[in-house]
């Protein structure tokens, strides 16, 4: 099944074009890294697709509900950890979690309930009472991708997941989000190309608010003629094939 | 039902907060032991009304209130300019939703408060009389009001910003226009009617009405407080639903 399909997705603002008539398809399961350098229109992508902001034109389909449509079921089914580590600092990770789970509609015992759930699969139990602002920036981070995943979301999408974490803790994050790959359909965006390559069923490269190309790590290193993928990435988002 | 887990979420991260305690409580309190000492040490011929106790309590319970809203601004902005606002944006929350969510734990904050001062000042002098209830009740009107500005200025402001509105520029408009330090006749002029255009002054008169058993003149001050609520209220929700679409 297909989990989102764009349809010339646009989004302007004034003159500027940001993204531009995008078409992606993602299939439901798959873990999808949306690569770009700065300012490809990556993150307002995703804003268009999480409900955040509207798109100038275009529509996009997720799980079959329109995000302009049905912006309300969209909500229900997807959740996001942003670019920064997104937390309650006051709050402790317990409280962070049962937080978000009430948000989403979980009741009191419900919320309880997927709080151990999720500390148990992010081996957060030593750390359960710690308030949120106490924590070292991997377990906030952590944390973050916890909380996007209480609500049992069917799409999640990670901005920039591990941006800003030191060689250890990234690769400890990249364990936890490597046990999700075929539970859930995941939109990652990331500068980290060794991430997308190693994590990611399908890569997309975004440049100028278009995409450029899409297709498996190995599709893309043939489509640009090397064994590099860093250098794969250049030639495409750099308009050289 | 969202409402109440987001309402919960703000009490705590308000109450966690050292300063919460040291400005919404502990400070009230330093000002009316200072103030009442002063009050001790006036002699009685010269005739000096405004720091006794049934004029000073009103006063310095509605100054505590302006430190809501510095606490309410402070964690509206502080979500606005982190990215937990954006994660908040993506779930069911509708944006009457997070007013509702923001104001409910301060009513009954402000409450305690005004009980608080009132509770001390007995210690003072104060006599007890059910007057006090009513001044306490007078002063949830009062309560809207100072947690409305602090939604407006933490929609308006960023976190360092809202420091500087809310917590020397209106502290200080609430001390200096509200006639709790000093009468506001004596100095008179342009500075006695800005004062009186404000709800400041009203909503001190209200409360010391209420003390008094003057009843019959809490309400006129009183509609003052209730018109600026409603207004910078309405303002507050519409400019939080601008910022919610600017701020994505």
């Amino acid at each position: 099944m297909i989990a989102i399909k764009t349809e010339k997705l646009t989004k302007k603002y004034k003159n500027k074009t940001v993204v531009r008539e995008l078409d992606l398809c993602v299939k439901e399961g798959e873990m999808y890294a949306l690569l770009g350098v700065n300012g490809a229109g990556k993150s307002t992508t995703i804003k268009m697709l999480s409900c955040l902001i509207r798109p100038t034109s275009g529509d996009a389909k997720l799980m079959g509900n329109s995000i302009i449509g049905d912006s309300t079921k969209v909500k229900q089914i997807i959740s996001v950890s942003p670019q920064e580590t997104s937390v309650a600092p006051n709050l402790t990770v317990k409280e962070n979690l049962e937080f978000i789970a009430g948000v989403f509609g979980f009741n009191k015992a419900q919320a309880k309930e997927k709080t151990q759930q999720i500390i148990a699969q992010f081996d957060m139990k030593e750390i359960e009472n710690s308030r949120a602002k106490t924590l070292s920036g991997g377990w906030q981070r952590r944390l973050s991708i916890a909380m996007a995943l209480i609500s049992e979301p069917q799409i999640i999408f990670l901005d920039e997941p591990t941006l800003g974490l030191d060689v250890l803790a990234r690769r400890d994050l990249w364990k936890q989000i490597e046990k999700l790959k075929g539970k859930i359909t995941i939109i990652l965006t990331t500068h980290y190309l060794e991430e997308a390559e190693s994590l990611s069923d399908c890569i997309g490269i975004m440049a100028n608010g278009m995409l450029k190309a899409q297709g498996t790590a190995d599709e893309l290193k043939a489509l640009a003629k090397t064994d590099d993928f860093e250098e794969a990435f250049v030639r495409i988002a750099g308009d050289e094939i | 039902m969202r409402t109440l887990v987001f309402a919960s979420r703000n009490t705590k991260e308000i109450t966690r907060d050292i300063f919460t305690l040291i400005f919404g409580i502990l400070f009230p309190l330093v000002l009316l032991v200072l103030l009442s000492a002063i009050n001790s040490s006036i002699p009685e011929s010269a005739g000096m009304k405004l720091f006794e106790i049934t004029n000073l309590v009103p006063g310095i319970s509605v100054f505590g209130l302006s430190f809501i809203s510095l606490f309410t601004a402070t964690l509206v902005s502080k979500d606005r300019c982190t990215s937990f606002i954006l994660r908040l944006f993506t779930s069911p929350l509708k944006s009457s939703q997070y007013i509702v969510g923001y104001t409910l734990p301060l009513i009954p904050m402000s409450i305690l408060q005004t009980i608080i001062c009132y509770a001390a000042s007995f210690i003072f002098g104060l006599e007890w009389s059910a007057d006090i209830l009513l001044a306490v009740i007078v002063n949830i009107p009062v309560s809207v009001f100072f947690i409305a500005v602090g939604l407006l200025c933490g929609t308006i402001f960023n976190d360092k910003a809202v420091g500087g509105v809310c917590g020397a520029l209106l502290t200080n408009l609430s001390a200096w226009l509200s006639g709790t330090w000093f009468d506001l006749e004596l100095v008179g002029g342009a500075f006695e009617k800005i004062a009186d255009l404000l709800p400041f002054v009203h909503a001190v008169n209200a409360g010391r009405y209420a003390l008094s058993g003057e009843y019959s003149k809490i309400m006129p001050e009183l509609l003052w407080v209730i018109g600026y609520a409603l207004v910078i209220t309405v303002i507050a929700i519409l400019l939080f639903k601008h910022k919610m679409k600017q701020d994505k």
